[in-house]
């Protein structure tokens, strides 16, 4: 973990299966690691303050924002990107309900959105509950339309696509999580 | 963003000694402040000791019916935990109003309790602002202050205590476990933070050298009965207008317990005693909280956007307390 005299350090990252060998300086964020260092491009930089989603990815499974996470701070953690969703030439099912129910119009923030919802619903499987979940010590709560937009208020889409993106959301991971 | 040292923390003891010795350094836990901070030029430490590391990711309960929260439990973990969701389930709903999913999965125990403040003038470094450069003035006494206090502030400084997890906290009697160079104690939550008086720089009494390392809970069988209750200019993601936390146990429609805070509306969150005077032992109804609300509030002071948070405070207290008195206060 020591720094040479250049002030960088060599990291080693975890990402979509790929280990990646890297040196970098301590203050680079994991987004700018992935977009500027790494040419996974995927990942988008929207606020660059944690307000927007756009540079969510999943590390060991759970939603993060990339642009608050140094990338010093999460090496040997699995991360995912939008790159890694999907399998082979085969769509992730909620890629494919993005195309099906217009969950874009220019699409910035599409790769943000399906990274925070595969984590979402990690989540909601988990039992996990919301600010509109009414009965805390409910172990089935409804995967409701109010349910999705709390759970996704920290991803924002600037054309306004949030009808086309709760229903991609909705169908993609309906039979999923019903129990 | 200025650059920086990196170490890694492998032991508290290591923690501590680390910050002791090293110059302008400070403590890494999830990063979602401390970072955004130093990408505005607030923070320039010229050391980070990250924390993650550290074996104090446990909820554990404590022999006694109460709860230990390990400093790096993450705010996703806390509130999704079973015994918090029973025991204490204001402290679970006021963990899910704050901030997004993605920022809860990040954000730990101890970071959320050293959050720094939301104010404007506080992250415009063109501004003048008594806690980022002391002695330069407070540009929000006179500016947009529709966010900031109507308790407890002081003429250097408005600010409010940003965190939703900390009022609940306030109202539920924890206290800070803190492990320093000079050894381990404890201070109750609502003397960790402070408020402003002339010394806004200062946002709690953790000294220098000092890590938390927990914070824990005590039995309180009228936390069963506990909500917290958010009004924010948005739905969702956004921070408090105002915030109440409160818990009540009513027995024959007598108040015998209660606790209440609250957020938004001052340097630290804000432990109502005065209203929980009047609470204990009298009828449970309106008359009762309407009384103990205006009591808290006598000493309240609005500023030119923000005196509407007086009467906000009001009404948010008096609709807790009836939503608690009717669902499940009352036995």
């Amino acid at each position: 973990m020591n720094e040479d005299g250049n002030g960088t350090m060599m990291m080693r990252l975890h990402i979509n299966g790929t280990r990646y060998d890297v040196q970098l300086e301590p203050r680079v964020s994991l987004l700018d690691a992935l977009r500027e260092y790494l040419g996974l491009s995927g990942t988008k930089k929207g606020c660059n303050q944690g307000a927007c989603g756009a540079c969510t990815v999943l590390v060991d499974g759970e939603r993060i924002n990339s642009c608050f996470a140094l990338a010093v701070q999460y090496q040997g953690r699995e991360i995912t990107t939008i790159e890694g969703v999907a399998a082979a030439d085969q769509l992730h099912p909620l890629q494919a309900a993005f195309i099906e129910y217009d969950g874009f119009q220019c699409g910035y923030c599409t790769p943000g959105h399906i990274c925070s919802a595969i984590g979402m619903v990690e989540e909601y499987k988990q039992g996990m509950p919301s600010a509109v979940t009414n009965n805390l010590a409910a172990t089935d709560i409804e995967f409701s339309e109010a349910e999705i937009k709390e759970r996704m208020s920290g991803n924002l889409c600037r054309c306004g696509a949030y009808v086309g993106i709760v229903e991609a959301i909705r169908e993609a991971f309906e039979k999923e999580v019903a129990r | 963003m200025k650059n920086f040292a990196y170490a890694r923390a492998e032991n508290v003891g290591s923690a501590v000694q680390s910050i002791t010795q090293l110059q302008k350094a400070k403590f890494l836990g999830g990063g979602t402040n401390l970072v955004d901070l130093m990408r505005e030029n607030i923070e320039q430490p010229d050391h980070l000791v990250d924390l993650l590391a550290l074996p104090l990711a446990h909820v554990d309960e404590l022999p006694g019916g109460g709860m230990s929260i390990g400093a790096l439990v993450t705010n996703s973990h806390l509130a999704a935990h079973p015994l918090i969701r029973a025991r204490y389930p204001v402290l679970a709903e006021a963990i899910l109003h704050g901030a997004s999913g993605q920022i809860r999965n990040m954000a730990t125990t101890g970071g959320n309790l050293m959050q720094r403040t939301r104010c404007y003038y506080f992250y415009d470094t063109h501004a003048r602002c008594n806690k980022r450069a002391p002695g330069t003035g407070c540009d929000a006494l006179e500016g947009f202050n529709r966010m900031h206090a109507i308790l407890g502030a002081s003429d250097a400084c408005i600010a409010t205590h940003p965190s939703d997890m900390c009022v609940a906290l306030a109202a539920l009697d924890a206290t800070v476990q803190i492990t320093g160079a000079h050894g381990k104690r404890a201070i109750p939550l609502v003397d960790f933070h402070r408020l402003p008086e002339d010394t806004p720089q200062t946002d709690t009494n953790l000294q220098p050298d000092e890590l938390i390392t927990a914070v824990e809970l005590p039995a309180l069988p009228c936390a069963r009965h506990s909500r917290y209750r958010k009004v924010r200019d948005r739905a969702s993601y956004a921070f408090a207008l105002v915030s109440v936390a409160a818990a009540l146990e009513v027995e024959d429609g007598t108040i015998t317990q209660a606790r209440l805070a609250l957020g938004g509306v001052a340097h630290k969150p804000w432990r109502a005693f005065a209203a929980e005077n009047i609470l204990v032992g009298a009828p449970a109804g309106e008359d009762t909280f309407k009384a103990a609300a205006a009591e808290e509030l006598k000493v309240a002071r609005g500023y030119q956007h923000n005196a509407f948070k007086i009467e906000l405070a009001r009404r948010t207290m008096m609709n807790v307390l009836t939503t608690l008195a009717h669902e499940g206060g009352a036995r």
